[in-house]
Order: structure tokens, then sequence, then C-alpha cells
């Protein structure tokens, strides 16, 4: 898996060439500087280390510090690990290296989003399970339009099963969003055009991976 | 950077001329038929603009045709349009002026601004 740190910076629409208006979202991605290589002889396995978004060195601890010096990055905040990185990469990859977006994908290819979701917290089961709700809200029924139902049988087996699907919190939670096109690549601005919607707020960090 | 409007959009819109609520305008529309490529020409009067200040700013513009009432959503940054011309300038109070849609006839007039 070959990707990149970014960071979502909100929604807007483009046209096509066919005239049609698309909805998308723009991410900031890179430029990245590899921090660490990890060998199987030596870790086990291979990956390489990306580090994203300046940090001021004021705020870093000596030991974090002490791991950008070895690769001569400055401090960054977001570090995040890739294993397996692409072939014809691995070869070439030396520490401190930057990655920009045009290095890893190209225009009207597909990849996969990773990020946090926004937080909704307690939610009912309509909202977090898609249940359709509780039937009727005429015929005597008065006070029950959100809720669950049944959650079980009674004397057999008189307890609720695992697993049950109920209230609770909601989003906050690590998604990936898989196949999304890539519309437009601006690798001055480092930005990148994904059509849809991707996971998390505005100016949350981002994984973009193929 | 601001995403909510592209800078090529701001040149874009500097083309068109200045048009809202009220005014007659004529679109000129491209429109593909299979390979060929034609002009479509829709002229009517500006009901709202919509969206004003990001990429996906549409405008309204309503005709009678054939004592028929067609409204069209256009959005203003589409590659479709060929040009916009101001026809006519209206003297309205409002900035979107749906009380049109109920009007027939010499109701629905519009006075020109001056």
């Amino acid at each position: 898996m070959s990707g990149l740190i970014g960071k979502k910076l909100g929604m807007t629409s483009i046209f096509d060439t066919s005239g049609r208006s698309i909805g998308c979202t723009v991410i900031e991605a890179g430029p990245c500087f590899v921090t660490q290589i990890k060998e199987s002889k030596t870790d086990g396995y291979k990956s390489i280390q990306l580090a994203y978004d300046e940090k001021k060195s004021k705020k870093t601890t000596k030991a974090l510090k002490g791991h950008f010096d070895t690769s001569k990055v400055t401090p960054k905040k977001k570090i995040i690990e890739f294993r397996n990185f692409k072939d014809e990469f691995s070869d070439k990859v030396k520490l401190g290296m930057k990655i920009n977006i045009e290095d890893i994908f190209n225009e009207n290819e597909f990849l996969d989003v990773t990020a946090i979701s926004k937080g909704k917290g307690f939610q009912g089961v309509v909202k977090r399970h898609n249940f359709g709700g509780v039937g009727q809200s005429t015929h005597g029924q008065h006070n029950r339009n959100r809720h669950p139902g049944s959650i079980g049988a009674g004397s057999t087996p008189s307890r609720v099963f695992k697993g049950m699907k109920m209230g609770g919190r909601m989003g906050g939670e690590r998604i990936k969003i898989q196949n999304l096109k890539i519309l437009k690549i601006l690798s001055d601005k480092n930005l990148i055009y994904v059509r849809g919607s991707v996971p998390g707020s505005n100016n949350s960090y981002v994984v973009l991976s193929n | 950077m601001d995403i909510k409007l592209n800078t090529e959009n701001v040149e874009l819109r500097k083309t068109f001329p200045e048009f809202g609520a009220g005014d007659t305008i004529n679109v000129l529309l491209k429109i593909r038929e299979g390979n060929k490529e034609r002009i479509q020409q829709f002229q009517g009067t500006v009901i709202q603009r919509k969206n004003v200040g990001s990429n996906g700013e549409t405008f309204t513009i309503r005709k009678i045709s054939d004592s028929i009432a067609v409204e069209r959503i256009i959005p203003i940054f589409s590659p479709s349009i060929e040009r916009i011309e101001l026809i006519r300038k209206g003297k309205v109070r409002r900035s979107r002026i749906y009380y049109l849609r109920k009007r027939k006839g010499k109701l629905a007039r519009i006075k020109e601004k001056i």
C-alpha cells in the first residue's frame, strides 16, 4: 500500500467535460517526508514512515526531535507508517526524501481515503442502525415512534443476546472509503480533488492510499 | 486557499454582464447532439441568483414560451454557457421575484430601470 497523508479542506463542485457538475472534496495531500525505512531484515517487515504538516520545534518533545534529526526533517505533526510501499519506490526511497502527489497518484485513477468520522454523540437506533422505528403514530400508539421495539424473547433465553443493536455512541471511528475517483490534481498547490465525500471534519487528517 | 470560489471562476465571472433579479437576459447555450454542437438561445427574466460567491452559483431564468411558462436553473460557471447578453435592466424591490409565477399578462410586467 502506497499513499500519502493529507488534510481535508472542504467540499466544492467542478464541471466535467460533458458539462455536468460533480460534487468533490478538496484534500491537501503532502508533501510528505520519509522519516524511517523499515526493512524485513532488521524489523521483520517492509514499510516506510511518512511525516506531514509542519510543527514548531518548540512544541516537539526531545525524543521526537531526535527521531526527526536522524532523517534531517523539520518536526512534523502527523507520522504514519505505510506497509509495502510501491515497488518502484522502495529502491529509490531515502531518509528525508520528499514525496509529492504526482509521485503516487494520477488523474482519473482511484484511491481510498481513511479518516476519523465526525462524532455524532449518543444516538438512538433509528439514526445509528437505520431501524424503521415502531410502526404507526396513530391508532392508540402515542410515544414510541423512534424506539427499537422488542430486543428478544422472554423466559427463554431470559437474557439479551450479545451484539444486539441498540442506541449508543456513534461516529468518531476510523472509516475507509474505497475507490474514490481523482478528478483533478493541482501539484503546485499540493491539492487533490476527489469525487464524492470523505469522512471527518474540515482540516482533519486523512490518509490517501491506493 | 479559498476553495469556495476558484480563481479561474473569478476570471470567468468578469466576462459576464452584471445582472440580477428582474433583468432580462439572453443565454447562449452550447448543445451537443451526437457529434454536432449548436447554440441554443434562452431569453427570459432572471428570477433569482443563488449561492453567489461560490463555485456552485446558479441563476433561474423564466420565459413564457407559447403561453407555457418555462424556468431553467443554470449554473453560472457551466462550461456549456457560450455567452450571456444583458437585454434589459428591470426595476424590482426583491432579490427573488417568485411573485412573478402567480402573475399573468399585464401584471407580469417589470418596469425598466434607467
